[in-house]
C-alpha cells in the first residue's frame, strides 16, 4: 500500500535529487560569467565615458598621465566593418539565393554547403594569415602594406559564411505557394526571387546579417597583422590604405601595456564595443520572439 | 496572322528576360562558387608559403621545440601541445557543464521564463568578443585564481600538471577563459538536440515507470548524443583556433613545460604574437604552424559535419 506513495529515501528519488540540483548548479555556473564580465565592464568602462573620449586620439603609451581618447579606433572599426559588410553581404546573400532557389540538391550545392561549414570553422587568425600572405606581403593595394582595406577583406571572410547562412536558411522558410503563385502568373525566376521570395524573408536575413556584423565588429585575431593599428585621425579617403586601428585591437594593445591609462582606455573600448554588441544581438532576439508570437496568430 | 505576331513579340519580350534570367542565375552560381574559391585559396596560400620551412623541418617541425629566430632553428612541438592540451582541458570541463546546463534548461525544474532567461544569458556570453574576455581575464580572472592556483601548487604541486610555482599568466587560466568561451556553443547545440528528441520516448519511458533522471540518462541522452557529440567537435575545434583571449593569457612561453601552472603557448598565440614582427624563415615557420592547425581544425570540423550526417536523429 506504502509503495503508491511517494518516498523520499528510495534510492531512485535521492539520486533524482541529487542529479536535479547538480544540473541546476551547472546552470547556475554558466550564467555567472556574463554577469561577471558585464558588471565589470559596465563598472570599469562606464567610469571612463567622457566626450574626450569620442573625439581624442589616444597617446603613446608611456605618458601615464592621459591616454587620450579612442576616436581613431572608433572610427576605424566602422570602416572597416563597412568594408567587410560591402564584400561580405552581396556575395553571401547571391550564394545564398543560389543555394535555396536555383541548387536543386545536387552534389554541387551540398559541397558548397559543406564548404560554408567548414569555413565557418576555419580559426579567425587564419583569415588574417591569409589576407596578410595575399595582399599585406605582396603590397599588391597600390603598395600599401598594412591597410583597413586589407583588415575589411579579412573581416570579410569571416563574415561570409554567416551570411550565407542566414539567407539560405531565410530563403528555405519561404513558403513554396508563394513561388508557385509568382511564377504561375508569368514572373520569371529572377523577378519571383527579388520582388517575392527576398522582400518576404527579408527579416530573418537581415537579423542573420546584422548579427554578423556585430560578431565581426569584435574581431580581433583577423586585423592585428592586417589592418594593425593607428594612434592618428582618420582624415581621408587614402587613410584607407594604410594602417587602422581598431576598437578591437586597441584593447588587445593597451590591455597588455603596463600603464593604468592605458588600461582604462582598453575598459572603455570594450565598454562601448560590448554595449553595442550586447544590444544589437537583444534587440534582435526581440525581434525574433515579436515575429513568432504574430505569426501564430 | 496578327495573333502570330503578337505571339512571336511576346515570346521575344520573354526572351530578353530570360537571358536576364540566365544572367542572374549564373552570377549567384558564381558567388556561391567564392566560397569554395576562398576556402581552396586559403589552404593553398597557407601551404605553399609554408613550404619552405615544410622543405627544411620536415615533420620534425612538429616533434621538436626549438623556436630560435638567430640560429634560424625552428619547431612547434610547444605550441601545438598547448593547443591540444588547452583545448581538450576545457573541453573536458565544458562538457558536463554545457550538457548540464542544457538539460535544466529543456527540462522542467522551474518556470520557463527562468529557463528561457538562463538559455539566453548563456547565449548572450557567446556575442561577447574574445579580446574583452582577454581583457576581463588578465583583470578580474587572474586576481580571483591567484590564492586557488597557489593552494594547487601546495597541495598538489606532486602532480606533474602543477609542479612549477604559478605564474601571472598560465596555461590553467587560458583553459579556464576557454571554458567561458565554448561553454554558449556545447550549451546551445545540447540544448538543441535535447529539444528535437521526441516526447513520445519520454513518455514510453515514465510509462514503464522509470524516474526523471533514469529517462533523462536512459533514453534522452543517448536519443541527442549525436547532435551532442557533433557540438563538442564544432566546439573542439573552436578552442583550438581561438585567439585573443588565450594570447592575452597563457603567458606566450616556448619553453615546454608539463605544468599547466607555467606559461604556455598555441600555435594561434604563437600566430599573433611573432608574425607582426617576423621576417626570413620565421614568416615560412609561422605559415607552417598555421598548416599545422588548419590542418587540424578542418579535420575537426570535418569529422563534426560527417557525425551529423551519419547520426542525425530520424524519428
Amino acid at each position: 500500500m506504502n509503495s503508491l506513495y511517494y518516498q523520499k529515501k528510495l534510492s531512485r528519488n535521492v539520486g533524482d535529487k541529487f542529479f536535479t540540483s547538480l544540473s541546476v548548479f551547472c546552470a547556475f555556473i554558466a550564467i555567472l560569467p556574463l554577469i561577471f564580465v558585464v558588471t565589470y565592464i559596465l563598472i570599469k568602462g562606464g567610469a571612463q565615458i567622457n566626450s574626450d573620449l569620442f573625439t581624442l586620439e589616444p597617446n603613446p603609451p608611456g605618458d601615464d598621465l592621459d591616454a587620450g581618447g579612442i576616436n581613431p579606433a572608433l572610427i576605424g572599426t566602422l570602416i572597416i566593418t563597412t568594408i567587410a559588410s560591402i564584400i561580405a553581404i552581396p556575395v553571401g546573400v547571391g550564394g545564398g539565393i543560389y543555394l535555396a532557389e536555383y541548387s536543386k540538391g545536387g552534389p554541387f550545392s551540398k559541397f558548397i554547403r559543406f564548404g560554408v561549414n567548414v569555413l565557418a570553422g576555419v580559426p579567425s587568425i587564419i583569415a588574417g594569415v591569409f589576407i596578410y600572405a595575399l595582399i599585406v606581403s605582396t603590397k599588391i593595394l597600390f603598395g600599401s602594406m598594412y591597410s583597413g582595406l586589407a583588415g575589411g577583406m579579412a573581416l570579410s571572410i569571416l563574415m561570409l559564411p554567416t551570411v550565407i547562412k542566414t539567407t539560405d536558411e531565410g530563403l528555405k522558410l519561404v513558403p513554396n505557394e508563394l513561388r508557385y503563385a509568382s511564377l504561375g502568373i508569368g514572373a520569371s525566376m529572377y523577378t519571383t526571387i527579388l520582388k517575392i521570395t527576398l522582400p518576404s524573408a527579408f527579416r530573418s536575413i537581415a537579423t542573420g546579417v546584422v548579427l554578423g556584423i556585430a560578431r565581426a565588429a569584435g574581431e580581433t585575431a583577423p586585423l592585428i597583422f592586417t589592418a594593425l593599428f593607428s594612434y592618428y585621425y582618420i582624415v581621408g579617403f587614402e587613410d584607407l590604405f594604410y594602417e587602422m586601428g581598431s576598437l578591437a585591437v586597441l584593447i588587445y594593445n593597451f590591455a597588455l601595456e603596463p600603464y593604468d591609462a592605458q588600461n582604462k582606455l582598453a575598459w572603455a573600448a570594450s565598454f562601448i564595443l560590448v554595449i553595442s554588441i550586447l544590444s544589437v544581438n537583444i534587440f534582435s532576439r526581440i525581434l525574433a520572439a515579436f515575429t513568432v508570437k504574430t505569426k501564430r496568430v | 496572322m496578327e495573333e502570330k505576331l503578337i505571339l512571336f513579340k511576346n515570346r521575344k519580350r520573354f526572351g530578353i528576360e530570360k537571358n536576364i534570367d540566365i544572367i542572374f542565375k549564373n552570377t549567384t552560381l558564381v558567388l556561391s562558387s567564392l566560397v569554395a574559391v576562398v576556402l581552396f585559396g586559403i589552404i593553398l596560400v597557407v601551404f605553399i608559403q609554408s613550404f619552405e620551412s615544410f622543405s627544411r623541418y620536415g615533420l620534425n617541425f612538429l616533434v621538436t621545440s626549438e623556436w630560435n629566430p638567430v640560429k634560424d632553428e625552428y619547431g612547434a612541438f610547444t605550441a601545438i601541445y598547448g593547443t591540444l592540451v588547452t583545448s581538450l582541458l576545457s573541453l573536458l570541463i565544458t562538457i558536463p557543464l554545457g550538457v548540464g546546463t542544457a538539460i535544466f534548461i529543456t527540462e522542467d525544474f522551474v518556470p520557463k521564463f527562468v529557463r528561457e532567461i538562463v538559455g539566453s544569458f548563456v547565449e548572450l556570453l557567446a556575442a561577447i568578443p574574445s579580446v574583452v574576455l582577454g581583457l576581463w581575464a588578465i583583470f578580474v580572472m587572474e586576481p580571483f585564481f591567484r590564492d586557488f592556483f597557489a593552494f594547487l601548487h601546495n597541495f598538489f604541486g606532486w602532480i606533474p600538471l602543477f609542479s612549477s610555482e604559478p605564474a601571472g599568466r598560465n596555461s590553467l587560466l587560458a583553459i579556464i577563459i576557454l571554458v567561458v568561451m565554448l561553454l554558449p556553443i556545447v550549451t546551445s547545440i545540447a540544448r538543441d538536440s535535447l529539444n528535437q528528441v521526441p516526447k513520445k520516448l519520454r513518455n514510453a519511458a515514465y510509462g514503464i515507470g522509470a524516474s526523471r533522471w533514469k529517462t533523462i540518462f536512459s533514453v534522452i541522452l543517448p536519443a541527442a548524443l549525436s547532435g551532442i557529440m557533433a557540438g563538442v567537435l564544432l566546439a573542439l575545434g573552436r578552442a583550438m583556433g581561438e585567439t585573443m583571449a588565450v594570447t592575452m593569457i597563457i603567458g606566450n612561453s616556448n619553453a615546454f613545460s608539463w605544468s599547466l601552472l607555467s606559461p604556455g603557448y598555441t600555435i594561434s598565440s604563437m600566430l599573433a604574437n611573432q608574425f607582426g614582427e617576423a621576417d626570413g624563415s620565421q614568416v615560412s615557420s609561422l605559415f607552417y604552424a598555421a598548416f599545422v592547425l588548419m590542418i587540424l581544425s578542418l579535420v575537426v570540423n570535418i569529422f563534426a559535419q560527417w557525425l551529423v550526417k551519419k547520426f542525425s536523429l530520424k524519428y
